[in-house]
C-alpha cells in the first residue's frame, strides 16, 4: 500500500503512522458531556467499505493527512492535508 | 452418534458406511425463544450453553456463510490463560478450564494439545514484567515457571540464545498452554448444538434487527423474517455493521492480522514459543506445519489479507529468533478481521435495547476465549445476569471510564492495541 503525500508524492506505507477515523478532526468543546466525548473518544461506525482517516507522514514531512480509503479493497482514492480539512470545517 | 474407539474399528471394518452428517443443517422456523446472529466459534459455543446449561432449546444460530468460515477456521489455534488484569484473568481462567474437559463433554476430539507455552525475554526490565504476570496468573490459580536461559535452552536449544540485540535472558513457561485443532472445535460445538436440537442455518444473512418500543422482536434475513424475543450478536469483525442495524455504534474498529504457515516438516517446534522483540509467535501443527503470525497492520481493513511490510517483519523476527527455519517454504498466508476495542479487551454485555445481547471485542485473541466466551454469554442471555468470570466485560466502560482493562498498559484508544 502507498499514500500519496500531498507534500511528498507517493510514498511507502511503512513512512505512515496510522491515528484512526477523521472523526478525530471534531473535537468536542470541554463541557460537550460524556455522551459527546464517548462518541469522539472510541465509538466507530467502522464502515465495509469507504472511510476518511487521520494518518502523519511519520518519516516525511510530518504533515497529517486525511486520507480517503476503502477497506475492503484498500484501494486509496485521496490525500489531503489535515490542515486544509480543518480550515474547511470552520 | 457417539465417537468411541469401539465405533471407530467397527466403522473401519464394515466400510465406513456408518457414519452420518455431524449436524442437521436447518431451514429457519417463523419463530425462535433465542437467536444467535453468527455462526462462528463463539456463536456455536453461545448456542451450545444455551442448550446443555439453560434447557433452552428452542434457538437459532443464523450464520451468512457456512459454519465456521470466520476467524475460528483461520487462526493460530493458541489456547492459554495467561492475562495480568483482573476482569480477564479470571475470565481466561475459567476459559482454559473448560477447555481442558471440552473433548470428553463434546464427544468430539478437539486435539486440545497443552504443549506448554513460553514467553521469552531479553532484557531485566521484562524479566520482571514477566516475572509479575507469572505470579498474577498463580495468583489466579493458573500455572507459570519462570525459567532462566540455561532453562530456556533445555525447552528450545534451537534459538539463537546469543543474539546481539535480543538475547535470551529466560522466558516464562504456562505448562497449561497449548493448542487445539481450530475447525474441531466449531464442528464439535455445532455438533452438540444441533443434537440438543438447536437450528443451524447456513446461507443466512441478517440484513435488519427488529425493534418496537425499546424491546428486540426479531431479524429479517436473506431467508425471510424470523422472529425472537432474544437476540445475541456474535460476529466478530461484522460487529459494527450487525450492531448498526439495532441504531448502535460500537467502541470497535475491525484490523487486519496476518499469519502464515510453512510446509509440513518434522516435529522440530514442540511449543508454543513467543518472541519478546515484539510480535512474533509460533507453534508447529499436528501435521507438521509450521503456524506463526504477528501484529496488525495497523490499519482499519475488512480485506482478510494484509499488505507485506508486516510479512516481511513477521519473517524477519522469525529468522532472528530461530535461524533454522530459513530454509522451510511458507505455503499460506491469510488475514483475519478482528474487532479491536480501544482497551484491548472484550464485551460481553446487555445494550440498551430489551432483548439485545452482544458478544464481541476479542481483538486477536478470540479464539482461546470460545468456550469461555460462549459459557458467559449463554448464561447472561438466559439469565439476565452477567456470569462471574465475564463480569467485568463491560459495553460502558469506555463512556464511564470505569473498569477499562488494558493488558498492555498503552492507554485506551484505539490505534495502541
Amino acid at each position: 500500500m502507498r499514500l500519496d503525500c500531498p507534500m511528498c508524492g507517493s510514498r511507502d506505507r511503512r513512512e505512515f503512522y496510522y491515528q484512526g477515523d477523521a472523526v478525530m478532526l471534531a473535537r468536542p468543546a470541554v463541557d460537550a458531556g460524556e455522551a459527546a466525548w464517548d462518541s469522539y473518544l472510541h465509538l466507530r461506525d467502522n464502515p465495509a467499505g469507504q472511510t476518511r482517516e487521520l494518518w502523519q507522514h511519520e518519516a516525511g514531512c510530518g504533515a497529517w493527512l486525511v486520507v480517503t480509503r476503502d477497506t475492503v479493497t484498500h484501494a486509496v482514492s485521496a490525500v489531503e492535508l489535515a490542515s486544509d480539512v480543518k480550515r474547511a470545517m470552520a | 452418534m457417539r465417537f468411541s474407539g469401539w465405533r471407530v474399528l467397527r466403522e473401519g471394518l464394515t466400510g465406513n458406511k456408518g457414519w452420518a452428517p455431524h449436524w442437521r443443517d436447518a431451514e429457519p422456523k417463523a419463530e425462535y425463544d433465542a437467536i444467535i446472529i453468527g455462526g462462528g466459534g463463539h456463536g456455536l459455543s453461545t448456542a451450545y450453553y444455551l442448550a446443555k446449561e439453560h434447557g433452552l432449546t428452542n434457538i437459532a444460530v443464523l450464520e451468512k456463510g457456512y459454519l465456521g468460515g470466520g476467524n475460528v477456521g483461520r487462526n493460530t489455534t493458541i489456547v492459554r490463560a495467561n492475562y495480568f488484569l483482573q476482569g480477564n484473568s479470571e475470565f481466561y481462567s475459567h476459559s482454559l478450564k473448560l477447555w481442558e474437559g471440552l473433548e470428553e463433554d463434546l464427544n468430539y476430539n478437539v486435539m486440545h494439545s497443552q504443549r506448554g507455552l513460553i514467553n521469552l525475554f531479553h532484557s531485566d526490565g521484562q524479566r520482571d514484567a514477566f516475572a509479575r504476570r507469572g505470579n498474577s496468573m498463580i495468583n489466579q490459580g493458573d500455572d507459570a515457571v519462570l525459567l532462566d536461559r540455561e532453562g530456556v535452552r533445555k525447552y528450545l536449544p534451537y534459538l539463537d540464545f546469543d543474539n546481539v540485540r535480543f538475547p535470551i535472558y529466560g522466558g516464562l513457561l504456562h505448562p497449561r498452554g497449548g493448542t487445539a485443532r481450530h475447525d474441531a472445535v466449531a464442528w464439535g460445538y455445532a455438533r452438540g448444538a444441533s443434537d440438543r436440537g438447536v437450528d443451524l442455518i447456513q446461507k443466512c444473512e441478517v440484513t435488519g434487527i427488529d425493534i418496537e418500543n425499546g424491546q428486540v422482536r426479531g431479524v429479517q434475513t436473506t431467508r425471510g423474517a424470523i422472529r425472537a424475543k432474544k437476540v445475541g450478536i456474535v460476529v466478530a469483525g461484522r460487529s459494527g455493521q450487525v450492531a448498526a442495524m439495532a441504531g448502535m455504534r460500537l467502541p470497535i474498529e475491525s484490523h487486519i492480522l496476518q499469519a502464515f504457515v510453512t510446509e509440513g516438516l518434522k516435529p522440530c517446534i514442540d511449543h508454543v514459543v513467543s518472541f519478546g522483540m515484539g510480535h512474533f509467535y509460533i507453534s508447529q501443527s499436528d501435521k507438521g506445519g509450521l503456524v506463526f503470525g504477528g501484529d496488525l497492520d495497523f490499519y482499519a481493513s475488512y480485506a482478510s489479507r494484509g499488505n507485506l511490510p508486516m510479512a516481511e517483519h513477521v519473517m524477519e523476527a522469525g529468522m532472528t529468533l530461530m535461524p533454522m527455519i530459513g530454509k522451510a517454504k511458507v505455503l499460506r498466508s491469510w488475514g483475519g478481521i478482528m474487532d479491536m476495542t480501544p482497551d484491548g479487551s472484550p464485551i460481553i454485555d446487555k445494550t440498551d435495547t430489551k432483548g439485545l445481547f452482544i458478544d464481541c471485542g476479542w481483538c486477536y485473541g478470540g479464539f482461546k476465549a470460545v468456550p469461555g466466551s460462549g459459557f458467559s454469554f449463554a448464561h447472561l442471555m438466559a439469565t439476565g445476569n452477567h456470569h462471574g468470570p465475564a463480569a467485568k466485560f463491560r459495553l460502558d466502560r469506555f463512556r464511564t471510564g470505569t473498569g477499562l482493562m488494558d493488558e498492555e498498559g498503552t492507554g485506551a484508544q484505539h490505534n495502541l492495541h
